[in-house]
């Protein structure tokens, strides 16, 4: 064990000097990685799939539309993109600094750190590290233990791709993180639960290490009487039970109007069928729980509840069905902690101003999603709520878009990143005020000593 | 404390501060209390500072009217919502980033600038539609009292609150939940107030410090150089976290620059530097003793001279300073201006790397391209060439640390967005289903390949092509179902 902490402390001393040299900061070797990169991800496909199947029962479709496809995206935008970012940005001057040079320099932090999660082991690892690659800056990963096989994957091909001292994988479990997090980093940035957040945040302030913490909560989804049922149920229930229901802006829970919810239960079975057939246990393309840990919590969320279809699971394949529960109490266990599983529990509320309530009473959420006709009502809900971002009339898709920061607040999180908000994260805008040495005459006026008229403002 | 906090969280969520109208109110009342009370402001600085009337008002009250100025006038488009680029599969719907307030902010000033590093704050935590807590440094006491006063008499009293004491309080204060903390102050500090921010997972602007280095190149008009940096330096008696710390030039230089700040010294004070009203004191006798401690073993080329019973400390030049002595150990925080001869600006440069990103860099010189280098191959908060402080007074310029002189940046919008959640939003139609069709299981080859085809050629087409895509798109969907069924 003693050998393998020092051998952190190695890691990441020999990712800070290979950054200290200064080859990540010309631009064309920035370019170099993220090409190197993108051939990682066209060359091993087929690598990439075999893990994602072994650790979440994902298939080339659901790995391909799910992961791969947002790093390819993400990498192409970078690209493109991240030489106007990493541009000097002229700034407005005031009527004194009229003859200077005022900009904001992009420069790179140093030595990143992030932390990926297990539920999407690819992306949420590989997406933010896109980011961290063209600010400039060296980037140690820790992928989660628990996708074991994306782990040992990523370990064993990223050094086959990129520079092998700047982007060192670093695997473990609780023991090898908690060294990892004892080293000094000019960023963190970690994607998990709200309890391990704290841990992060406060392991980063004995060096003042700011940090990008993407978490969780309970996503509410409001859907109003004025709707479309059928498309919405369908959208909602593609959300919720995409990878088992393990998705961080997944739809969490649903408020309806009591007097909706049996349509809903049937239309969300209707389109449960159309996605995964009559027994989902047989579906390709139904994903499984992690892990036997998860497996048992999720099942334990149901106790006591009223089952309106699935309910059922097999412990030694790790299949949950698709669930649905109606009229939960919301003092119940399945309120109380982000579900993270495939069970939609779905909670009555007579009205949108009970809805509104409602979320407001409990943590701000990572998504937020409301279900109707009526733009009034979807406006108000956005107005009177807050989460970390918003999709109307859908879900989980506000994160596919580029121009969009993706990030939490409050307890679901801080900081966001994806494209440019992505480039900026990981660098540090650096104000410039660059002046001529002439000029002073213009300058008296502010030294010592005062004149005896104060100038009034 | 809790209690206080609660009645401030329980008028946020009144939702009384969401009105843009409301908040230009309250940016009108400070601006009034400023202007109406001036004379009290300033009165509390000088007790607090030995400031002068004309520095008091100079270096805090008119950034603090120019920032309210600026805030009233940009307000209603800083909170509009902006309009987010939109891909294809996106291209009929609204996307757009909606500033929103984060809930109840918690500033927490310091003692040297005791009126600006909480009012400015304060600005923009107003102005993005927060409740705010203000916490004024304790030592600064004057200035607390006179904020503890004057806030209450012209903001709302339950959305505004100010909270006094020492390290006790502010203790039991950081227990409290906050939706953001400001801090500015020192590293040490620093770390508690971020670690205590950790247990609610409170976001935080840490203003901290540093010892910001001043390079002076040979190829320099050192009149001009060195007026510019004495005044920067001995303004408020050096403690000013941008002061330049300290300066590196090569030996030869070292002589000149002691007699031009010299001159410039006298310049500015007068041969009798105490008696000029411009010349503050040293906060207290601990940070006097703190510098008195600084000096020892030094060779001091200017100045030197103290008086504990008011707190005087001359402005103080030492030279061929070793790099390893105390005064090179902390910032400086006073009227001592250490001078580290280094053999070249690729010398300086490394100099400055081995220590803790600064504050600010300064660099003095004619020559552009060195500047470039030299910022190029450093880091820090932020730089200025050719003169020291200046960056400060551009709103446009977000002003903070990097690494451990701070995290995140204020000052006119930045303020804003730092108080703000910039919160993403998509709307979408309940129509369109069939652009839609594509990402629901049962999967096969088929999508798969469509996808890929779809997906990976928007970027490289222009609009009309994405619009042909598009329509391409729902075709291959409807011929999938079709397929299907």
């Amino acid at each position: 064990m003693v050998g393998t902490m020092s051998a952190v402390s190695e890691v990441v001393q020999r990712a800070r000097a290979a950054f200290v040299s200064g080859r990540t900061r010309p631009l064309q070797f920035r370019v170099q990685q993220l090409e190197g990169l993108r051939r990682l991800v066209r060359e091993r496909e087929k690598d990439l799939v075999g893990a994602l199947a072994a650790d979440l029962h994902k298939n080339e479709w659901t790995a391909y539309y799910e992961e791969i496809v947002y790093v390819l995206e993400e990498i192409e935008y970078m690209i493109k993109n991240f030489p106007e970012w990493a541009a000097d940005e002229p700034v407005e001057k005031t009527p004194q600094t009229q003859q200077d040079e005022s900009y904001i320099h992009a420069e790179p932090l140093g030595v990143v750190l992030i932390i990926g999660t297990w539920n999407y082991p690819f992306s949420l690892t590989i997406q933010p590290m896109v980011g961290a690659i063209a600010a400039g800056n060296a980037v140690v990963l820790k992928p989660s233990e628990l996708s074991e096989n994306m782990a040992s994957l990523l370990a064993s091909i990223l050094p086959q791709y990129l520079d092998k001292d700047l982007y060192p994988v670093i695997n473990g479990g609780i023991p090898e993180t908690t060294e990892v997090l004892k080293e000094r980093f000019d960023h963190i940035f970690y994607t998990g639960s709200t309890g391990v957040g704290k841990v992060v945040m406060t392991a980063a302030a004995k060096y003042l290490t700011p940090v990008t913490l993407e978490l969780g909560g309970k996503n509410p989804c409001y859907v109003d009487k004025d709707c479309d049922l059928d498309i919405a149920c369908r959208r909602i229930a593609w959300g919720k039970f995409m990878n088992s229901g393990q998705t961080c802006v997944g739809p969490d829970y649903i408020l309806c109007d009591p007097s909706i919810q049996n349509q809903i239960v049937e239309k969300l079975k209707k389109s449960l069928k159309e996605f995964y057939g009559e027994d989902a246990k047989k579906s390709r393309d139904y994903g499984r729980i992690i892990n036997s840990w998860h497996f048992q919590r999720v099942m334990g969320l149901m106790e006591g509840q009223k089952v309106a279809y699935g309910g059922t699971g097999d412990v030694a394949t790790r299949y949950i069905a698709p669930t649905i529960l109606t009229d939960v109490d919301p003092q119940s266990p399945v309120m109380q902690e982000e579900v993270f599983g495939p069970v939609m529990p779905i909670v009555c509320v007579r009205s949108l101003e009970e809805a509104i309530q409602f979320i407001n009473q409990r943590a701000k959420p990572l998504a937020l999603y409301v279900f109707s006709l009526n733009d009034k009502v979807i406006k108000k809900m956005i107005a009177e709520t807050s989460s970390g971002g918003v999709t109307a009339n859908d879900v989980v898709v506000h994160i596919t878009v580029h121009s969009l920061p993706y990030g939490g607040v409050g307890d679901s999180g801080m900081g966001s990143y994806h494209g440019r908000t992505s480039f900026e994260t990981f660098s540090h805008r650096r104000s410039c005020l660059v002046r001529p040495l002439l000029n002073e005459e213009a300058l008296r006026a502010r030294y010592p000593p005062s004149p005896a008229k104060m100038p009034r403002h | 404390m809790q209690r206080e906090v609660q009645r401030v969280r329980a008028a946020f969520g009144s939702g009384r501060s969401r009105a843009l109208a409301f908040r230009r109110r309250q940016l009108e009342a400070l601006r009034a209390m400023v202007q109406e009370r001036e004379r009290d402001i300033l009165a509390a600085l000088a007790a607090d500072l030995s400031r002068s009337e004309l520095n008091g008002y100079s270096q805090e009250v008119i950034t603090v009217l120019m920032e309210i100025d600026l805030v009233l006038e940009r307000l209603p488009e800083w909170a509009a919502a902006k309009p987010a680029q939109k891909n294809l599969l996106t291209m009929l719907d609204e996307a757009y980033i909606q500033p929103e307030p984060l809930g109840v902010v918690l500033i927490i000033g310091a003692w040297n600038y005791p009126f600006l590093l909480i009012i400015q704050p304060l600005i923009g935590a107003i102005a993005a539609g927060n409740a705010a807590i203000v916490k004024p440094s304790e030592v600064s006491e004057n200035t607390a009292k006179v904020l503890t006063k004057l806030l209450p008499q012209y903001l709302d009293q339950d959305l505004y609150a100010v909270v006094n004491g020492g390290v006790e309080e502010t203790t039991e204060l950081l227990k409290q939940r906050f939706d953001h903390i400001l801090y500015t102050g020192n590293a040490a500090v620093g770390k508690v107030v971020m670690e205590a921010a950790a247990k609610h997972l409170t976001p935080v602007t840490l203003e901290l410090g540093g010892k910001s280095p001043c390079y002076v190149d040979r190829d320099c008009d050192l009149d001009v150089a060195c007026r510019r940096i004495a005044w920067g330096k001995y303004m408020n008696c050096g403690q000013m976290c941008i002061a330049p710390d300290y300066v590196l030039c090569e030996p030869s230089l070292q002589d000149a620059i002691v007699q031009k700040v010299k001159e410039a010294v006298k310049e500015f004070y007068g041969e009798n530097i105490k008696e000029s009203p411009d010349y503050e004191r040293i906060i207290n006798l601990r940070h006097f003793k703190r510098l008195r401690g600084l000096l020892e073993g030094q060779k001091i080329a200017f100045g030197g001279e103290m008086d504990e019973a008011t707190r005087y400390i001359a402005p103080t030049i030492l030279t061929d300073v070793d790099p390893e002595t105390k005064v090179m150990q902390e910032e400086i925080f006073g009227p001592i201006l250490p001078i580290v001869p280094v053999q070249s600006a690729e010398a300086a440069t490394r100099f400055i790397n081995e220590r803790e990103k600064p504050l600010t860099l300064y660099v003095f010189s004619r020559n552009s391209k060195l500047i470039k280098q030299m910022i190029d191959g450093t880091s820090s908060g932020g730089v200025v060439g050719n003169d020291v402080i200046m960056h400060f007074t551009l709103s446009s310029l977000p002003f903070g640390g990097v690494g451990s002189s701070g995290m995140g940046a204020y000052h006119g919008k930045y303020s804003f967005d730092t108080f703000s959640h910039q919160r993403p939003c998509l709307l979408k139609s309940l129509r369109g289903e069939s652009v839609n069709k594509l990402r629901y299981p049962p999967n096969s080859q088929s999508k798969v390949d469509w996808a890929k085809l779809l997906v990976l050629k928007r970027f490289s087409r222009g609009k009309l092509s994405l619009l042909l895509l598009a329509l391409l798109g729902v075709v291959v969907a409807v011929l999938i179902k079709a397929c299907y069924h």
